[in-house]
């Protein structure tokens, strides 16, 4: 049963005027000779012909197919993967889809049309696939009416298959494209059901990525590429001390140089701004600014020392089981250790910038951002215009990583391009990314346990002092003391344990800080699995199989860490010098499972050769995209697990640019392979970030292995592993 | 004036001679894809070739630059070719290597370099050549893409 919201006689002319195929008739498809862009170098800014079946998705005469994507594409494959979800329920041609991003203005005028469209917390699959889903039905099944209503045959006679309505018994068929009209003016009485797994023919399947090929040309249109006519270009002169502010600058000293039109205050600092980005960033750093003092007295050297002694003191609870303080006061074995981890960058390889054009009824903005409403409202904000008048082009993001989740640079451009009434591209250099960040807190974690006589914890005590990212980001102090993501990873932990306390000291310093990939995960993962190991190497135990008796009620980890082992050669003898190590993380929705095999030299150096990742995230999307964000999440953990590090002395960020900001390169990354352990059901787990946590632990258990050092504070450029015997 | 050869075509330009080759090549001629990442040769996302050999144009000025004819990656495909013709880059597609995408060209270019020299590179010379930073760590899916391109190129 369908509604038909047109008179037939209506319908049939629009389905004629908007198909254009049928002016050559049905059976003789006029396929298009021009090549089908899957992704568009400007995923902004493509007006899209063709007929909207709802605001996701708009079919073309030519049968292609365009879906729009809600989430931001920062190199986690969500340009593809969602698409793929929709397409899997259409029942179109993976060829004929192409991608494009939703318009964060459509989503304000159409009160949230598209949900909410931040990227982040690795949620893009885990919170929209039921959706588009369901999209993708919804449009079959109007696309199948419409072909119903036309050979007056009942839906259900029909069948759906590569972009075409067909009625076996006749041997009728009709395409998309004709259909998506009349099928567009349908409403369906009741939606229909969606696929079960069993009947998936495109999730699943290793797809390559839409956005490969614009992104091997050049041609793909990051934030930094906007180019409009007339627009000028901004740096910044930002406070070499945290926190400061400029007092006092001398524009003329600078109006001379070739190309310089203007100073210009913005929040956080100056902007420069010139006929060429180079001309505007050599005048900022010769700009005369007399800064007020800032945060001048603000060392992290300071910081380790204030923290431990915060352990010492009154913790929030965030999760109390049992009764640990006496559970470990009557344990006959107890081990106590520390964990440490810094501040650290984001360092998205493209550096954050936006351009935006403020005119008086309307304002444009050209930027890479995870938050694209958001954006729009400050966007708004910064301008004094209505938010309707606000217009956000997404671009692709060079990286993302929680960086541009909040977008300081934004209102920067909006002040400059106000200030001058000229569109502006306003870019950070490297060095205004690193120093002006806002960081991955620092940690101390200290873990107590009371063993029992076979060396298990039976009662587990975790505090940690951690920065508050709730206080430095949203001015919000969390009225229990603790928030989710300081004891993420501890709260949840999957570890039977009787006796469980996890303890909390949020502390606040100058250093702004901010989600980083993976976030409380990626320094409280570090602890506990280091301890895990070291209370197995106190029960002379294997720590898989140490593992696994703290597991037993977990199937699916049982399983992950069956596949983990055999995959990776656990128990295997190395030769000297050489160790395995192996760490767990479950975050969201995802458990990950890695072993590391390091070699340390004599010397001390230390070469990861390789890391064996096991994953359990329900069900894939895509596999391929799948191992290769298991492969970015490794490099991205292990960089800061062997280089990562933001110290701050009187107030200045020591480091500066890729110099002192070391990266992991080719010739140090291990050969990384995943491994599936899918449980199915009804997770659909992230995949972007859940392969962080684990790679410092199962680095540092595998040195561990390899020399006997245990390594409890990060980065590993700071700890000397030379001079071994 | 400054005279600039890129992908094929001289171009006449009222620069200063120390303006470094990147900030020409993205604002003065608009050629986008070679990008800004570090400003200061560290990691690579502004390579280009220059006379067949990759080069990081944040570091080079105008000047330094001279008469030599400068390839980016938007003149990387053959004279006539599609777009991502290149056997490099029809082996970075075969290989799906982009995530964010921002270093890809550099790395595409740094690898054009290394196949010119070594046309069937061994895992260190590799590793010698490609020190260009990605930051998603494409570096294994990379490291495939050259072997595959190394076999395309010989046919």
């Amino acid at each position: 049963m369908t509604t038909i919201a047109l008179p037939r006689r209506r319908f049939l002319a629009v389905a004629l005027t908007a198909s254009g195929g049928l002016a050559v008739g049905f059976g003789r498809r006029a396929r298009a000779a021009r090549t089908l862009r899957r992704a568009s170098p400007s995923p902004w800014s493509e007006p899209a012909p063709g007929v909207e079946l709802g605001a996701w998705l708009v079919i073309d005469a030519d049968d292609s197919v365009l879906i729009r994507v809600s989430k931001s594409e920062m190199g986690q494959g969500i340009f593809t993967a969602l698409p793929m979800i929709v397409a899997e329920e259409l029942g179109c041609a993976w060829s004929a889809v192409r991608a494009e991003y939703a318009s964060a203005n459509r989503n304000r005028r159409e009160r949230d049309v598209y949900g909410r469209m931040g990227t982040g917390g690795s949620t893009s699959v885990r919170t929209l696939h039921f959706a588009l889903q369901r999209v993708g039905a919804s449009a079959r099944a109007r696309l199948v009416a419409a072909a119903a209503e036309i050979w007056g045959v009942p839906a259900s006679t029909l069948k759906v298959e590569n972009g075409a309505v067909f009625h076996p018994p006749t041997g009728r068929s009709i395409r998309f494209g004709p259909l998506a009209a009349s099928a567009a003016a349908i409403t369906l009485p009741r939606e229909p059901r969606i696929k079960t797994p069993a009947e998936y023919t495109l999730i699943g399947k290793p797809l390559p990525r839409l956005d490969a090929p614009v992104k091997v040309t050049g041609a793909a249109r990051f934030g930094i590429d906007a180019r409009l006519p007339g627009m000028l270009y901004a740096a910044l002169a930002l406070p070499p001390v945290l926190g400061a502010r400029a007092l006092h600058f001398d524009a003329a000293a600078i109006l001379s140089r070739r190309g310089i039109k203007a100073v210009v205050p913005v929040p956080g600092g100056l902007a420069v701004i010139a006929d060429s980005f180079w001309r505007a960033k050599e005048a900022a750093v010769v700009l005369p600014v007399t800064w007020s003092e800032g945060a001048a007295g603000f060392n992290t050297a300071a910081l380790r020392a204030r923290y431990r002694a915060a352990l010492d003191g009154h913790t929030a609870t965030a999760l109390s089981r049992g009764d640990p303080a006496s559970a470990i006061a009557s344990a006959p074995a107890k081990l106590e250790a520390l964990y440490e981890v810094p501040y650290l960058a984001h360092a998205p390889m493209e550096p954050l910038n936006c351009t935006a054009h403020v005119q008086a009824d309307r304002a444009d903005v050209w930027i890479g951002t995870q938050n694209p409403d958001l954006a729009l409202l400050w966007a708004a904000r910064a301008s004094g215009l209505p938010p309707a008048k606000i217009h956000i082009h997404n671009a692709y993001l060079g990286g993302g990583f929680g960086r541009r989740g909040t977008n300081d640079e934004l209102p920067q451009a909006i002040a400059a391009s106000k200030a001058v009434g000229a569109p502006v591209k306003l870019v950070w250099t490297r060095e205004n990314d690193i120093r002006a960040d806002r960081f991955r807190p620092q940690a101390a974690i200290r873990m107590h346990a009371g063993l029992d006589h076979s060396g298990l914890p039976l009662a587990w005590e975790m505090l940690a002092a951690v920065d508050s990212i709730d206080a430095s980001l949203f001015g919000y102090h969390p009225t229990a003391g603790y928030e989710q993501q300081a004891v993420e990873g501890l709260t949840d932990t999957a570890y039977a344990v009787p006796h469980l306390r996890v303890g909390c000291a949020l502390q606040q310093t100058p250093a702004p800080v901010m989600f980083w990939r993976s976030v409380g995960y990626s320094q409280n993962a570090f602890a506990v699995e280091s301890f895990i190991d070291e209370m197995a190497h106190a029960a002379a135990a294997d720590a898989l199989a140490f593992r696994r008796r703290l597991l037993a009620h977990r199937p699916d980890y049982l399983h992950l860490l069956d596949v983990l082992a055999r995959a990776g050669d656990w128990g295997k003898p190395l030769p000297p010098g050489r160790g395995r190590g192996l760490a767990l993380s479950e975050s969201h929705d995802t458990i990950v499972g890695e072993i590391a095999e390091v070699a340390v030299s004599p010397a001390g150096t230390i070469r990861v050769e390789r890391v064996i990742v096991a994953v359990d995230c329900g069900h894939t999307v895509n596999p391929h995209i799948l191992a290769t964000q298991m492969e970015s999440a490794v490099v991205y953990g292990l960089t800061a697990a062997l280089y990562g590090e933001i110290t701050i002395e009187k107030g200045r960020v020591a480091q500066g640019n890729f110099d002192t900001y070391p990266m992991l390169r080719m010739a140090d990354c291990p050969r990384i392979e995943t491994h599936l352990a899918l449980s199915g059901g009804s997770k659909w787990g992230g995949i972007g970030e859940p392969a962080v946590p684990p790679a410092a632990p199962a680095l540092c258990n595998a040195i561990f292995a390899a020399t006997g050092r245990r390594i409890r504070a990060l980065p590993l450029s700071k700890a000397s592993l030379g001079g071994r015997a | 004036m400054i005279t600039l050869t890129v992908n094929g075509q001289t171009h006449s330009l009222d620069l200063e001679p120390e303006m470094p080759l990147l900030w020409a090549l993205r604002d003065e001629l608009g050629l986008t894809g070679t990008k800004f990442g570090c400003g200061i040769g560290q990691c690579g996302a502004c390579m280009v070739l220059m006379n067949g050999a990759a080069l990081r144009s944040c570091l080079i000025s105008l000047a330094d630059v001279g008469n030599s004819p400068i390839t980016t990656i938007e003149g990387l495909a053959p004279p006539g070719g599609e777009p991502g013709s290149h056997p490099v880059q029809r082996a970075w597609i075969e290989h799906d290597v982009p995530q964010c995408g921002y270093c890809q060209s550099g790395q595409i270019l740094a690898a054009v370099s290394l196949l010119n020299w070594a046309p069937d590179p061994s895992d260190q010379q590799i590793d010698a050549a490609m020190g260009n930073i990605c930051r998603c760590g494409t570096y294994p899916r990379i490291r495939a893409a050259i072997q595959r391109a190394a076999a395309l190129a010989r046919g």
